[in-house]
């Protein structure tokens, strides 16, 4: 994975002490509450229902097992003991004390690592697929091109103060793991008929209140052109990007507002002024950063390897785990495995200190000393080998982390929610818990499939509502917590936004309405290959709809 | 009277704003708006004055800048702390217009936290708000000794120096 060189460090090292000092200010009364907000924000420091909320980068999602530990450390010492991993890959913690943050900060650069531009109007931590590198259907590995935009992103003194948030999310495979088309930019890397290699470029995607999927502005962009190009789009929407109302601040509604055509030859008109600047990488640039992601040294027998099918004969839980949660790796004789962050009775995305350091131990000891954060709130194993998928399976039983769900129904992602949040309206940790007791039995969610239950507490959608097979999103009414569901919504390739089904429904009804969704689906489908999303766009909402609100009458 | 930076010194201001309606006095240096300075361009360049232009952020610079270019003074303007409509406007002029003359940033926004970012867009002038500590606003400006991207100051960028090494 990137290492910092002197240059990284000092710059992340300059940050903590700028901001140790803006902290200072703030705590004398020399800065105001109003104008130390942004700032701590580029710090990942909220404000929130309870108590501040610090959000870690984790670029990309990816982490060494000497920063898994870094985490767990701030966790015991300036926490409670746990940590929550973020739908952007990112961690959070909710309990630190605004006069600790500079010493967290001190902290994590100690081990290449800090917590700059995970909030605020600017550019955010870069996103990209949990199995780059390791994917069986990708064309290459997009993580060299994320560290050269991070860097590029970081610090951009022109785009530090923009209408809105801005976040970029990296894919190049044929199914895409990364929700780009929910991104401001989004990037494929891909090649064209000539066989080189390049970006499509998709734009104005997004969630939150007015929920949008990107569209395509550039079909192929060439490999050396990828910052050139960003810098025009995002100098178009620094000028021209609305500032007069923060729900019309995001890029989606300047797209909107003037016509993607005329977005479109806005931005490759700016692009041809600096296209050809020092904006321009040198194929020796693409060079350098490829050699940071080299891949590991594979056994080259792991596929001879006989264990491994004598455990999955003699062993069903572990047989029914590996079904489940493991991918398919490109390397014969590897797997990639999901560790579950969604175990019953813990908030989705929740990770305590000890099993944070067992994770970073487990990594050591079976997949080269890194550990993924996936965009499901899950972790990734990259590369393990097939006769350690057994030791290492028990060794998350016993963490708790082998709850063989990825990909089903329990596999909810959640934001906070009212729990935490000060923005939410409504409950969310609760509801997937109470969905999470009714439909545990394992047998149930095999019948059920590949499924996502998507569920935010409030518009903001940081839960990923709209894009989810199942969305469901909090709503206050005269202060109670409501829920109105969606349906057919998906982040991947075929993106779209899910379906309204109708009236909300309340706190007390929520739960049987999931059942009533499930049930429906389990009775209309074509037959038990058919998936919830590809039933829903076969059959329309009416039969949803239907019993969905046919009980709640009956209900009342 | 607020504070000056100017090329990274405390500089008594010689430009004096005026508004629209206020005659240009010959021999001195005066301010003037955007509006003003395209209805009268021919009488306010033989006026014998230094005429610097404030220019609001929302205006395309792309479009007027083979004259403004030639102008001592453009004043930017942060209306807001958190408004960078500005810093675009700063890039365009130094890097696609070639400006070089005085680049004045004002407003609500001309603070020790902003200010090198400011510099690194190509602002060489600060008009710094009336709060402001102008010591630690000259500090601030060397807040990060090194940066990711070029811009318009004199930081050599991490891509380059890491190029030089392995050339």
């Amino acid at each position: 994975m990137y290492q910092y060189d002197e240059f990284d460090q000092t710059l992340i090292d300059e940050r903590v002490t700028q901001f140790r000092d803006q902290t200072a200010r703030f705590l004398a009364g020399t800065l105001s509450e109003d104008e130390f907000k942004p700032l701590r924000l580029r710090n990942g420091l909220y404000v929130q229902r309870f108590a501040p909320m610090l959000r870690i980068s984790i670029p990309y999602g990816l982490l060494a097992s000497k920063q898994v530990r870094m985490l767990a450390h701030i966790a015991r010492t300036y926490d409670k003991g746990y940590g929550h991993f973020t739908t952007r890959q990112n961690m959070q913690f909710n309990w630190p004390a605004i006069a600790d943050v500079p010493d967290i900060l001190a902290d994590l650069a100690s081990v290449q690592m800090h917590a700059i531009q995970t909030s605020g109007n600017c550019i955010r931590n870069l996103t990209s697929d949990h199995l780059a590198g390791v994917a069986k259907d990708e064309l290459v590995d997009p993580r060299p091109y994320c560290e050269i935009a991070r860097q590029w992103a970081t610090f951009h003194p022109e785009f530090n103060w923009l209408p809105r948030k801005f976040k970029l999310a990296f894919s190049s495979s044929t199914s895409d793991r990364a929700a780009t088309r929910v991104h401001d930019i989004g990037v494929h890397i891909v090649r064209n008929a000539a066989g080189e290699l390049g970006y499509t470029i998709f734009v104005g995607g997004g969630l939150g209140r007015t929920p949008i999927i990107g569209v395509q502005i550039r079909e192929f962009l060439p490999e050396v052109d990828l910052l050139s190009y960003c810098e025009a789009i995002l100098r178009i929407y620094n000028r021209l990007g609305r500032r007069d109302n923060i729900y019309k601040a995001r890029i989606k509604i300047l797209v909107k507002e003037t016509g993607v055509e005329t977005f479109r030859q806005m931005v490759e008109h700016e692009w041809q002024q600096i296209k050809d600047s020092y904006l321009k990488l040198l194929p020796e640039d693409l060079a350098r950063m490829k050699g940071h992601f080299l891949e590991p040294a594979y056994a080259p027998d792991a596929d001879q390897d006989a264990s491994y099918a004598a455990h999955l004969a003699s062993d069903s839980a572990f047989a029914a785990w590996t079904r489940r949660n493991l991918k398919e790796h490109r390397v014969p004789g590897y797997s990639a495995v999901f560790a579950s962050l969604k175990a019953k009775g813990v908030a989705p995305g929740d990770i305590s200190a000890e099993q944070l350091d067992a994770v970073a131990n487990l990594a050591d000891q079976y997949s080269f000393g890194e550990i993924r954060a996936t965009h499901n709130q899950n972790l990734v194993f990259a590369d393990v080998a097939q006769k350690d998928l057994y030791p290492l399976w028990q060794a998350l039983r016993e963490q708790g982390l082998a709850t063989p769900n990825i990909g089903l129904l329990t596999d909810v992602i959640c934001c906070p929610g009212l729990d935490f949040c000060s923005l939410s309206n409504a409950s969310s940790i609760a509801v997937a818990e109470e969905i999470f007791e009714r439909f545990e039995s394992l047998d149930d969610q095999h019948d059920i499939g590949e499924i996502k239950l998507n569920m935010s507490g409030c518009m903001n959608g940081c839960g990923h509502h709209s894009v989810g097979h199942i969305g469901i999103l909090g709503v206050d009414k005269k202060g109670e917590e409501w829920y109105q569901i969606t349906l057919g919504g998906s982040s991947e390739n075929d993106a779209s936004l899910g379906d309204r089904t109708g009236p909300s429904v309340s706190r007390a009804d929520i739960a049987d309405a999931v059942q009533n969704l499930i049930e429906t689906y389990l009775g209309v489908r074509s037959s038990e290959d058919e998936s919830f999303l590809a039933c829903y766009r076969r059959v329309g909402m009416k039969p949803f709809k239907t019993r969905l609100y046919a009980e709640a009458e009956a209900a009342a | 009277m607020s504070t000056l930076i100017y090329k990274g010194q405390l500089e008594a201001d010689p430009y004096v704003e005026l508004d629209d309606a206020t005659a240009v006095e010959f021999g001195g240096h005066f301010i003037v708006s955007m509006a003003r300075w395209r209805k009268d361009y021919s009488p306010l360049s033989i006026s014998g004055s230094r005429i610097g232009v404030r220019i609001p952020n929302t205006v395309e610079l792309a479009r007027d800048w083979m004259i403004l270019a030639r102008l001592p003074l453009i004043v930017l303007e942060f209306p807001s702390f958190a408004d960078g409509r500005a810093y675009s406007q700063a890039r365009t002029l130094i890097e696609r217009c070639g400006y070089e003359g005085e680049l004045r940033a004002t407003g609500a926004a001309v603070v020790e936290d902003q200010i090198q970012f400011m510099l690194r867009c190509g602002f060489n002038s600060f008009e710094l708000r009336a709060d402001q500590d102008p010591e630690a606003c000259l500090q601030a400006m060397n807040t990060f000794s090194l940066a990711y991207q070029r811009a318009a100051d004199t930081i050599e960028p991490v891509f380059a120096r890491r190029r030089a090494r392995s050339a």
